[in-house]
């Protein structure tokens, strides 16, 4: 029975239920776990996999990994994704690399090492088990891409070749060249396409989920709407993966793709499946700044940028309106060089961000200046940039090396600010990058809904209250290629014997219906805003209190907002057209209703978390030196809510994070 | 910055289109292309006629969804000092009062769904045709297994970085789609994993093309022109090499 | 395309070749003629049968290139549901836009041409050019010596040329011989450099006819 939570803070928000436990990792050591658990899932004959239906929704790393991979087992795989090509999906944005415990720069790598530095690096938030499984299984990433044809970096020896990222020591990042993330997920693509061609998967494309159908207490099938003809279908199968990325877009602005939402995560969590740490938002800390209100997206530049750049902001305030390279040597603040000697520029993302913003707070920003409005409603103008210099590098390298290096991200650079990077230093500012939290999982990737397994971004399970860079590509094709296609079977083997569900079901009428009605009624509002202004205004609120820095009282004004903001949009938006018919708007409008409510949550998780791990950094809880403090006697669990109407409050389970293979420590990268 | 847009609108596959005019007004120079796009369709909207349909996405130039003609040039190329996707077309490529023509790709291969919105699906169905390595997942040997001269990775990544927009089929005068073929062959054909089935792959690719409705190459080079990513037009020599090799293979059909 | 491109283009470096027997006098050329009309391949062939085999031989080779331009081009408009309201090409060369109707322009101007020397049937200069049949020679003399001959014949010859300049390179590609960029520039080069070659080769030999520099 939920209680009121009378002592965590911001207990008003919602209520506090029983603790939740991931029960399928065996116990015994951390090494064996995985093999366990492979060993003592029941199996399904191949056989009977051809009777066996599996609707995975999403085509990135995580879902056109396990569409390709369950296809070649043999189940029938039922594959959906928004946009035109399985190809397109956002996976293929990621630049930098992908990390993998192959030891092949003999630097004391291990597949202990890549477990624990992804673990320190995600603040002791993250569950051991799944961490442990992801670094075991990083090493057969490689292999398989490489197999595939995945055209990485080689050295001239014609091996491959490594590089450090931030937050580690080793080189330990694969990668081919700023386009890593697009070469995986081609690789992904085509032994996806294989799978269509050879009659194992179905693809859909341009087909949307709207809602998750749960029958008899178990993930059944989901709703769809055909983004070309609006036809609204259902869709059956045993079981249902959700594949469907990350929801970063809940801050309008963000590096995420413009069609990335919440969506099939949030339906099936109102169906039922508990949301983990939502507040837990990576933002990223080389990004290319805002240029105005019209902007629709940030662009990231990989963080590899960080291997040779050295940020810095003038030291005077003075300076800030001058031309870079007119500031001397002694008038530069190299602040991360200066504030954490060991790791330099290479800390972490979540302190990288933090101290550009620290710096800009502090009046030492650079770039143009942009209208803010504060807390207590004073606009002000705020530089909101930092330089990312190369010059040394270039003095050092040579120019040639250096656009081998990162001349694609140069010439990116150029392209959008219309600057050369190559003579002036890059501006950068952080922006709104990967989530950490996401649907509740086990260590089987099943959800709290039986049949309902959720894999990559979309799920909570790896990367803590931060993650490392170039380990989220590694996730998504873990979860996809190896992971996923070694447990569903536990469930699949039973999945003969469920009772039959077909469209007459009273579960599958109902999903129907309701998203039917939804979309009526969005249709039929015609208030006299638009969708976007909803979005931007959302993203405002968000960024402005659930962003780099949260404190108690700001999210309390972000909840009253957004919650006067849901009823406006419900009252008040404009959706041109019509339903059977390629609606954009209506796609839209779709998506950002499913955002304000996520929003919400996100504030309330925030709210109640009174500690700083990761990239939840709460004023409240810091060093004297303005460094984030953990508050492991209090908040060393996973936090999962369970949704119980919209307005309502949500309930709070905990998964407490249990610590045997690794110590906890304050994190420290001075 | 004030513009004059003449988009094409076109309801759905089947009706007739016709260019109609607009004027977007206050354009910053920063703006992306799709960014002065979502400014008119926030006009149009709050006017109750329907926006303007594209395909977009990630607008980092790296998805290959957007795609529009710009101006007679796929991608606005011919505005463009470099290489570009629509999504990185910024307004600074363009003065102010400009008239500017925007179209949707024109190929039989790829039917118009609405307004600027094309069906680019024949695309998967040339990769469906070959354009992979039969690996299943688990069958991989250690990465290290095969070294690759750095030449041959360099050559295969510059196939490989082909996004898939169509600018290419979009800007030949025949609407073929040889470069983005030709990009998957010599990114297989020039790693050892893409070996074995380097003959088969050729031919089935290039008769799923053909069958598909895609123009033969007259080696115009328009689209490498126009492609986002600088495939270079090479590529399409390869594969007619492979492909007369392929004739005296045995392999396949 | 490529194949019979190529062997055309062969052909025409011949031909250009005989042409330029004309500055060697009347009996080097007309003897020249002879030999081709002779016993080439004699006695594994009857005399007279090569150039017979051998314009059947062109004739199919022309026939098969027509065969597969028309191919290229049904297919090309068959992918072409619908044109752009504003085109503008950025690579196009002006040889390779017009190689369809070029390539029509100049089959017209060809049948003309072989109406005219081979089978001695175009009406010129209110005779028929078989007036000269007995020396070709004198056949090239008389019909050169008509300015407009000339001025339709550097027209034809200008169509076949830039037909060549793209279809060099272009028949090159097909077989696969664009192998980098450089590979690109050396074969644009080589299409100009042919493509120029017979343009002088073609011209200078009617040319000096017009002018009375060979008689």
């Amino acid at each position: 029975m939920a209680t009121t939570a009378n002592k965590l803070p911001g207990a008003d928000y919602f209520t506090l239920g029983d603790k939740v436990a991931d029960t399928k990792a065996p116990a015994g050591p951390i090494e064996k776990k995985w093999s366990q658990r492979q060993f003592g899932a029941k199996l399904v004959n191949p056989a009977n996999r051809r009777k066996l239906t599996v609707i995975i929704v999403g085509t990135g790393l995580a879902g056109g990994a396990a569409a390709a991979s369950l296809g070649e087992a043999g189940y029938n795989v039922l594959n959906f994704c928004y946009q035109d090509s399985p190809r397109r999906a956002h996976s293929i944005a990621a630049q930098g690399g992908i990390n993998a415990a192959k030891n092949y720069r003999n630097d004391n790598d291990s597949t202990y090492r890549l477990f624990y530095d992804t673990v320190k690096g995600g603040d002791y938030r993250a569950r051991e088990t799944n961490v442990y499984r992801l670094a075991e299984v990083s090493a057969n990433i490689i292999d398989q891409c490489v197999a595939q044809g995945v055209p990485f970096a080689r050295e001239y020896g014609g091996l491959l070749d490594n590089r450090s990222f931030g937050g580690v020591q080793v080189q330990r990042t694969f990668y081919a060249r700023g386009q890593t993330g697009q070469q995986l997920l081609i690789g992904a693509y085509q032994a996806l396409e294989r799978q269509i061609a050879a009659g194992t998967v179905k693809e859909y494309t341009r087909h949307e989920m709207l809602e998750l159908i749960v029958a008899d207490g178990r993930a059944r099938g989901i709703v769809t709407r055909d983004m070309v003809t609006g036809e609204i279908e259902t869709w059956l199968a045993d079981a249902v993966v959700l594949a469907t990325g990350g929801y970063g877009n809940v801050f309008y602005l963000s590096t995420n793709a413009m069609g990335s939402n919440v969506t099939a995560s949030w339906r099936a969590h109102r169906k039922g499946a508990y949301f983990a740490n939502p507040c837990y938002t990576q933002i990223h800390p080389t990004c290319i700044p805002v240029h105005g209100e019209t902007q629709s997206k940030l662009t990231l530049m990989s963080e590899s940028l960080r291997n040779d750049g050295r940020i810095w902001v003038p030291a005077k305030v003075e300076d800030c309106e001058k031309d870079p390279r007119e500031i001397p040597e002694e008038d530069r603040d190299y602040y991360l060089e200066r504030i954490y000697p060991s790791f330099g520029n290479l800390v972490p993302r979540d302190i990288a961000s933090r101290q550009a913003k620290n710096m800009c707070d502090e009046g030492r920003g650079v770039g143009p200046a942009i209208k803010e409005v504060d807390h207590d409603g004073n606009e002000k103008l705020v530089r909101r940039g930092v330089y990312l210099d190369f010059s040394e590098a270039i003095e050092r390298l040579g120019k040639d090396a250096v656009a081998a290096r990162y001349g694609n991200l140069f010439d990116m650079y150029a392209q959008i600010t219309g600057e050369n990077p190559y003579e002036t230093p890059m501006r950068i500012y952080p922006a709104v990058h990967y989530v950490m939290g996401g649907l509740w999982v086990d260590y089987d990737l099943e959800s709290s809904i039986p049949g309902l397994y959720v894999a990559g971004e979309a799920n909570f399970s790896d990367h803590g209250a931060n993650r490392l860079g170039a380990s989220a590509l590694m996730q998504g094709l873990g979860d996809g290629y190896f992971v996923l296609p070694n447990t569903i079977n536990d469930y699949l083997a039973d999945a003969l014997k469920f009772d039959k569900v077909d469209e007459d079901h009273p579960a599958v009428v109902e999903a129907l219906d309701s998203v039917k009605e939804r979309v009526d009624k969005l249709l039929s509002i015609q208030g006299t805003r638009t969708v976007d202004s909803f979005h931007k205004e959302l993203g405002h609120i968000m960024w402005e209190y659930c962003g780099m820095e949260r404190t108690e009282e700001g999210l309390k004004i972000a909840i009253d907002k957004i919650d006067d903001l849901r009823d406006e949009f419900w009252s008040n938006v404009k959706v041109t057209g019509v339903n059977e018919d390629f609606n954009q708007t209506l796609e839209k409008a779709g998506r950002v209703a499913d955002f304000i409510e996520l929003g919400r949550l996100m504030c309330v998780d925030a709210l109640h978390r009174k500690e700083s791990c990761g990239g939840h950094f709460r004023a409240e809880s810091q060093t004297e030196d303005g460094e984030a403090l953990r508050h492991d006697d209090q908040f060393l669990y996973a936090a999962a809510w369970e949704y119980t109407g919209t307005g309502e409050k949500p309930v709070l389970h905990k998964e407490d994070l249990v610590y045997e293979a690794i110590e906890l420590k304050q994190r420290s990268y001075k | 910055m004030n513009i004059t847009l003449r988009v094409w609108r076109q309801a759905n596959a089947q009706s007739e289109g016709r260019m109609v005019t607009y004027q977007v007004q206050d354009v910053s120079e920063d703006m992306s292309f799709l960014e002065m796009l979502d400014l008119l369709n926030e006009d149009l909207t709050l006017k109750g006629e329907e926006p303007v349909a594209f395909d977009h996405d990630c607008r980092e130039g790296i998805c290959g969804m957007c795609g529009v003609v710009i101006n007679g040039t796929a991608h606005g190329r011919g505005n463009s000092p470099v290489a570009t996707t629509t999504c990185q077309l910024h307004m600074r490529s363009f003065s102010d009062g400009a008239v500017i023509d925007v179209e949707p790709w024109r190929a039989g291969a790829f039917p118009v769904i609405k307004d600027l919105v094309v069906d680019r699906s024949a695309f998967d169905r040339i990769i469906q045709a070959g354009g992979y390595v039969s690996v299943n997942t688990g069958a991989a040997p250690e990465a290290h297994a095969n070294a690759v001269s750095k030449l041959k990775a360099d050559r295969a990544f510059d196939a490989a970085t082909c996004i898939g927009c169509g600018a290419c089929v979009a800007a030949c005068p025949n609407h073929s789609g040889m470069l983005f073929t030709a990009a998957k062959i010599t990114h297989l054909a020039m790693l050892p994993q893409g070996q074995p089935e380097r003959p088969l792959r050729v031919k089935r690719m290039v008769g799923e093309h053909d069958a598909l409705g895609f123009g033969g190459c007259t080696n115009i080079g328009e689209c490498a022109a126009v492609c986002p990513k600088e495939i270079p037009l090479d590529t399409i020599s390869q594969l007619n090499r492979d492909l007369i090799a392929s004739l005296f293979k045995r392999d396949g059909k | 395309m490529a194949i019979t491109g190529l062997i055309l283009i062969g052909f025409l470096l011949m031909h250009m070749y005989g042409n330029l027997k004309m500055f060697l006098g009347a009996e080097e050329f007309d003897q020249y003629a002879e030999w081709l009309k002779g016993d080439i391949l004699a006695p594994a062939l009857p005399p007279g049968s090569f150039i017979w085999i051998f314009r059947v031989f062109l004739v199919a080779m022309v026939v098969l290139h027509l065969y597969s331009a028309f191919t290229l081009w049904s297919r090309a408009k068959a992918a072409t549901p619908s044109t752009y309201q504003v085109r503008k090409t950025l690579s196009e060369t002006y040889s390779a836009r017009t190689m369809r109707w070029g390539g029509v322009i100049l089959a017209g101007l060809l049948i003309f041409h072989l109406a005219q020397f081979t089978v001695h049937s175009a009406l010129v200069n209110g005779s028929f050019a078989s007036t000269y049949a007995d020396s070709p020679y004198k056949m090239v003399i008389g019909e050169f010596s008509l300015w407009w001959m000339v001025l339709l014949y550097a027209i034809w010859i200008t169509v076949v040329t830039m037909h060549v300049r793209h279809g060099f390179w272009s028949a090159f590609t097909t077989l696969g011989a664009n192998t980098s960029a450089k590979a690109r520039t050396v074969l644009n080069g080589c299409a100009w450099a042919v493509a120029v070659l017979l343009f002088i080769g073609f011209m200078i030999m009617p040319v000096a006819v017009l002018f009375g520099w060979i008689h």
